[in-house]
């Protein structure tokens, strides 16, 4: 086991930029997910990590030796690939101790560690088939058996659960983190899922356009975004976003998002966002389970509105509501019994005790 | 679809009579009406293929002058002749080595072809396919100048590291040679450009995987690369062992047997004893033999196919 950093690391395509100058450090037994859309560099990441791509600049070190010319075979990592990347001749067994039986194992300790892992999974009486004779989940856990039989110092997943449905899904997600529990090897997983980035990660790098926007525990990227990517990206649905400007009203700061609709800035608030210019435009952030039915007592900081529902989509234990706002669709989440229907008006409260205010032209969150 | 198409017209069929309606339910089974589809090509094949191939077991089995029946005569006359085991061992040679090298130069030639990068990929494909497209009996023609014993381009490129000359179709081991040089120049594209197919259906993942597995360049083209090309390897090595077995153009024009009978396979054997020697029934005996020795090397090879097939 090991810790995993990454000092300005570049990849360039010919002409393209596929990373531009990554700093990250991961500590031993931590899990650190990269996530980001599609193109983001997020696998490219992975892939130099493993040394299946070349860097073109920076330094890659794993437990403190730089691995920048190391092939992968000599970097002590193990790989879960999208698509299993099982060899399709071989057993179960085979796949699992393939890596042990090149580096000439006694026979005795692959057997154990075979055994050990492929109990580890429940996989015990597959051991004997061959790949085709598997389904998607049960191929999914023999590819993770063949990197934990050999016991490497840092384990490295590549949307290892892309291929699987819905449901299945959910399920190995556990098993990962679960075998993660019972093993700690330093582990990076990349994915464009970020519910599975955050139910799995430590730590969270959200990468985007080949740069980091943002590192962080799960709680902290969403509760503390740094930017107008990061915040609409982690949460589902999608922060909401509104152009607005402050304004001072009678001695109070006022966050006026139409000529008809402004909120009054609870205390804390309002002194945070005191020093910001008035004509500057900015975007009000607001998570959907922050627009919510309007309560009958007043609580500070919670400013109720009259909105008309456009559609919503009621889930059983919540019902979303979308209405649209200054040209801005808005989506929040009120209790199934507040009455909301299709095209009807609805009395709503925005808790801004909770908001956020973005620069509209940098997306960086003020 | 195909029972649909053959459904037939109900009030056609209510009016029909019970003989029509046996020949309904016949047509209607799948099996049947694909059967009739394919007769047309089946009756082909049997006027040119099956036809010829029984035409020449019968003829196998007349005597010199096609008058008289003599049974397994002809070959019992070919089993007492040296010159017919001499041709028995030449054909296994020529075919054996031959498809080994074809196989194993367009494996290594797939392999480079393989890593150009794909934009220049298609100029190296067209160019190395050349040998393969040029009718053989041309192409011979010209490897026959390059073989010349007085002007021979190679022996005067050799003269100048005081090599040779070398007799290339004048002495039997050097004309042996010859013939599986050029059997191999002329085979070794086909199987590049099999193997090269074979080579861009393995998933790149696998290599990736193999490689942080610890496997090096060998051992991955070992365990990865040539199981995942089984199945072609077995197929283009059976079909290329067939057609080389069969050869007549390239040894015919090079040394047309010679020197001594030393460079004859079963094909142009059977060319010089039937058509040559006018002993149509011996040729005919001579060619046939070599029916068993494939079949022996189909099952050998194709034997466990299907099983593999299923793996991948």
């Amino acid at each position: 086991m090991a810790d995993v950093s990454l000092r300005k690391v570049v990849k360039r395509y010919d002409e393209v930029e596929a990373v531009r100058g990554i700093d990250l450090d991961i500590a031993d037994h931590e899990f650190v997910v990269l996530v980001g859309p599609s193109g983001c560099g997020k696998s490219t990441t992975l892939r130099m990590i493993a040394g299946l791509e070349d860097i073109s600049d920076g330094d890659i070190m794993i437990g403190g030796d730089v691995v920048n010319d190391v092939p992968p075979k000599d970097r002590d990592i193990a790989m879960v690939f999208q698509n299993y990347a099982l060899y399709p001749h071989m057993t179960v067994a085979e796949n699992m101790s393939f890596g042990l039986r090149l580096k000439h194992y006694p026979k005795a300790e692959i057997t154990s560690r075979v055994t050990e892992a492929a109990r580890m999974l429940d996989i015990t009486d597959l051991i004997d088939r061959k790949p085709k004779q598997l389904s998607g989940g049960q191929r999914q856990r023999v590819a993770m058996g063949r990197a934990i039989v050999r016991n490497p110092k840092v384990f490295l997943f590549d949307e290892p659960l892309s291929n699987l449905d819905a449901k299945l899904r959910v399920q190995m997600r556990i098993e990962i983190k679960k075998v993660h529990q019972k093993v700690r090897t330093t582990t990076v997983y990349v994915t464009h899922d970020q519910v599975e980035a955050m139910t799995l990660a430590d730590r969270v790098v959200v990468m985007n356009h080949g740069r980091i926007e943002q590192i962080g525990t799960p709680n902290e990227l969403y509760h503390k975004p740094a930017t107008r990517f990061v915040a609409s990206f982690i949460g589902s649905p999608a922060m909401n976003f509104v152009p607005c400007r402050l304004e001072d009203v009678g001695g109070k700061l006022n966050v006026r998002l139409t000529d008809r609709l402004a909120f009054t800035l609870p205390p804390a608030r309002a002194a945070r966002y005191q020093a910001l210019s008035r004509t500057d435009k900015l975007l009000l952030g607001i998570r959907p389970e922050h627009v919510m039915e309007a309560r009958p007592h007043a609580e500070p900081g919670i400013e109720p509105f009259d909105a008309v529902l456009d559609v919503t989509e009621p889930m059983g234990m919540e019902t979303l509501v979308y209405f649209t706002l200054e040209g801005s669709q808005i989506c929040g989440r009120v209790n199934p019994n507040a009455g909301a229907q299709d095209g009807s008006p609805l009395r709503l409260a925005v808790d801004l005790n909770n908001m956020h205010l973005l620069n509209e032209v940098t997306g960086a969150v003020l | 679809m195909v029972d649909v198409a053959f459904q037939p017209n109900r009030t056609a069929a209510a009016q029909s009579g019970r003989r029509r309606a046996g020949l309904r339910n016949a047509l209607r089974r799948k099996s049947m009406s694909a059967f009739l589809m394919t007769l047309p090509l089946i009756l082909l094949i049997a006027i040119l293929v099956i036809y010829p191939a029984i035409y020449s077991l019968h003829l196998a089995t007349l005597n010199k002058a096609m008058t008289k029946f003599v049974g397994f005569g002809n070959f019992e006359f070919l089993f007492k002749r040296e010159t017919f085991w001499l041709v028995v061992k030449q054909s296994c040679i020529f075919a054996i080595s031959a498809v080994i090298f074809k196989a194993l130069i367009g494996f290594i030639v797939a392999h480079f072809v393989h890593n150009v990068p794909a934009n220049k990929q298609r100029k190296w494909r067209g160019m190395l396919l050349v040998p393969w497209v040029i009718p053989p009996a041309m192409s011979t023609l010209a490897w026959l100048w390059l073989f010349d014993p007085s002007y021979s381009a190679f022996n005067y490129t050799l003269s100048f590291f005081g090599i040779g000359p070398i007799p290339w179709t004048g002495d039997a081991m050097w004309a042996r040679f010859s013939v599986i040089l050029v059997n191999v120049w002329y085979g070794a594209p086909f199987f590049m450009i099999m193997y090269l197919a074979a080579l861009k259906s393995v998933p790149e993942q696998l290599y990736e995987a193999a490689a942080i597995d610890g496997a090096n360049w060998w051992q991955r083209i070992w365990y990865v690369t040539l199981p995942m090309m089984r199945n072609i390897i077995a197929i283009t090595t059976l079909f290329s062992l067939i057609v080389t077995f069969a050869n007549f153009d390239i040894v015919r024009i090079l040394t047309a047997g010679g020197p001594l009978d030393h460079t004859h396979i079963f094909a142009t054997w059977a060319f010089r004893v039937g058509i040559e020697g006018s002993d149509i029934p011996l040729g005919a005996s001579v060619s046939l033999f070599m029916v068993p020795i494939l079949a022996v090397a189909a099952i050998f090879i194709l034997r466990d196919i299907t099983k593999r097939g299923n793996e991948s």
